[in-house]
């Protein structure tokens, strides 16, 4: 393991390339220039083909092509160049093809701001791209959290042949931390021999990739997909729960507004103030289960709290809580930061200034 | 003893082409399959498949193909043709496809001088979708969006691709044929085989259009749509080589 600081896009880029990426094509937006910036130097190192598209449109269907190969491939963008790649996302979808997108997210809607903003969480869960197609959608809250995943996304896209997210805002993608780089992983087991186009030496029956099918088929894939998210709900929510035993108010928040609540939840925690979180670090599928085994009798309130205006993880929220709790919201949005005193106020408010 | 001179070729699916009664989708789906047994690459070759009637090539080639989104083929191939370097890869992107919706995915990878070959299948009008006007679509002809015949002052005129694409200083084959008798179809053929030829000796972007018809949503029976490619589009789609980098050293 390699200790070193890095600023967060370099270091999911970096994660990714020693898990395996060797195709990356992108297209420039701030704030996650970093990304094809470190790219564009690092894969020709490892052996690997970096692309700078015409757009985002054909960045991402450069990614499609490279994934029908085998190939680990990725391409990064920040909000609206994510609007602009869903359709080649639901192609993916479509036509069963592992890659890994990661979205810097900044302010919305439109052309919005470049500063950071936690915008997008229904178009990442929800939405990317006609169809009713889902990804495997991640939210890091720390560097070290960001390369972890950015460094295992290729075996979920691989073993489910489907595309994965990993959702980080523009904070995170512009901070610097203190990061364990793992091993260069080893590209031998890859899990794609067996439908990948392209000669490898054997001959065999021709290979068609292709997100089109007879009404059958499709409906077939669709069950399929179907079947695929209910094991995701089952076997890969992961969910960090922090302070929850004895909470009477829950704070609901991922990636960095997680961060700053945490900070808060400490404070109010010092000041004997009984509260928890609920951190979702898969935002899609959502960590139902967190919520299933609280102890509804104790808890008085939930506090959503979001880098945007209005809530967008609150109707997730509500489904689970079902009347039996209030849920208060707050946020910032438009590049506006969450700040601790900000979000200590916001929950006092809630808890009836307790503490 | 019988000679066997002519049979079908090894990489199309023995089956009922769908492709409309005089199609010339057809003939270009077969010639494209004969060059490719030629040069012994069926084993070799990933084909990239657009949106609109080239897309039933999914339906007919028994090579490796992937589908992709309308007018991305050639981004797609890219992506393809970078981690391949050794495949023979090609688009086969007809008018609609390529000349509107696909413009900057073209000229960006032809720029780029991919080392890839587009072949554009042209018959001026969007096929799959029930013959609305495309960017190639001639002045006067009529189409479902343009009832009265394409008029210059709303719609432009007529894209010309080849004439677009032999400006940009990679590509190094762009030339237009047209498939209205035998003959022109043998010079299509030797055509593509030269493109497929470049690749594969590692030269840069090849560019083959292929002047073809639609009898379904012209309008026309088979025959007239031949006669009216001879006294319409032949004459404003120039039928040459523009660009071949052997002989202009």
């Amino acid at each position: 393991m390699a200790k070193q600081f890095m600023k967060g896009c370099e270091a999911v880029a970096e994660a990714a390339v020693l898990g395996g990426c060797r195709f990356f094509a992108g297209y420039p937006i701030t704030p996650q220039n970093e990304i094809p910036e470190y790219m564009s130097s690092r894969l020709p190192e490892a052996g690997g083909i970096f692309i700078q598209g015409e757009s985002e449109v054909a960045s991402v269907n450069m990614v499609y092509g490279a994934a029908s190969t085998g190939t680990r491939a990725m391409t990064s963008s920040s909000s609206p160049g994510i609007s602009l790649k869903t359709e080649g996302i639901s192609y993916l979808s479509g036509a069963k093809l592992p890659a890994l997108i990661v979205n810097v997210s900044r302010g919305g809607p439109g052309l919005g701001s470049i500063q950071p903003a936690q915008s997008d969480y229904l178009q990442s869960t929800k939405a990317l791209g006609h169809g009713g197609h889902r990804l495997l959608v991640f939210a890091p809250y720390t560097l070290q959290e960001a390369v972890d995943i950015a460094y295992d996304a290729f075996e979920y896209a691989e073993r489910d042949r489907s595309p994965v997210m990993i959702l980080m805002d523009g904070c995170l993608g512009s901070i610097m931390e203190m990061v364990d780089l793992p091993p260069m992983k080893e590209l031998s087991n890859q899990n794609t021999q067996g439908w990948k186009v392209g000669y490898d030496g054997v001959k065999r029956g021709a290979r068609m990739i292709t997100s089109i099918y007879p009404e059958a088929g499709l409906e077939s894939n669709n069950k399929n997909s179907a079947a695929m998210y209910k094991k995701w709900q089952e076997e890969d929510v992961k969910v960090e729960e922090f302070m929850l035993d004895d909470a009477e108010y829950v704070v609901v928040a991922y990636g960095i507004a997680a961060r700053v609540a945490k900070q808060a939840i400490m404070q109010l925690r010092g000041q004997g103030c009984k509260i928890g979180l609920i951190r979702p670090i898969t935002l899609y599928p959502f960590p139902k289960k967190s919520f299933e085994k609280l102890n509804y009798n104790n808890i008085k309130a939930f506090i959503d709290i979001e880098m945007t205006i209005p809530a967008q993880m609150y109707d997730d929220i509500d489904l689970l809580v079902r009347g039996r709790a209030p849920i208060f919201e707050y946020g910032r949005s438009g590049g506006i930061l969450l700040d601790d005193d900000g979000v200590t106020d916001a929950i006092k408010k809630v808890t009836g200034g307790q503490a | 003893m019988m000679e066997k001179i002519y049979s079908r070729p090894n990489c199309i699916v023995p089956m009922q082409s769908g492709y409309c009664p005089g199609c010339l989708h057809s003939t270009a789906t077969k010639i494209i399959a004969e060059v490719i047994d030629e040069l012994g690459q069926g084993h070799n070759v990933i084909n990239v498949l657009p949106v609109g009637c080239s897309s039933m090539g999914l339906l007919y080639w028994k090579i490796d193909m992937v589908g992709s989104a309308h007018g991305r083929a050639p981004a797609v191939a890219t992506g393809i043709k970078r981690s391949r370097p050794d495949s023979l890869v090609f688009t086969y992107q007809g008018d609609g496809d390529l000349a509107a919706i696909g413009l900057a995915e073209i000229l960006s990878a032809a720029n780029r001088g991919e080392k890839f070959t587009v072949i554009f299948a042209n018959n001026s009008t969007y096929g799959m979708t029930g013959g609305q006007m495309a960017p190639t679509t001639l002045i006067g002809q009529k189409s479902t969006t343009s009832k009265k015949g394409r008029d210059a002052e709303t719609a432009g005129h007529p894209i010309k691709m080849c004439e677009l694409i032999k400006e940009l200083a990679a590509p190094v084959f762009v030339a237009r044929y047209t498939l209205n008798n035998p003959q022109n179809i043998r010079k299509a053929k030797q055509g593509i085989k030269k493109a497929f030829q470049y690749q594969l000796d590692g030269k840069g972007f090849s560019f083959v259009e292929l002047l073809t018809n639609c009898p379904t949503n012209w309008g026309v029976e088979p025959l007239d749509s031949l006669k009216y490619m001879e006294e319409n589009t032949m004459k404003y789609f120039e039928q040459k080589v523009f660009k071949d980098e052997e002989e202009s050293k």
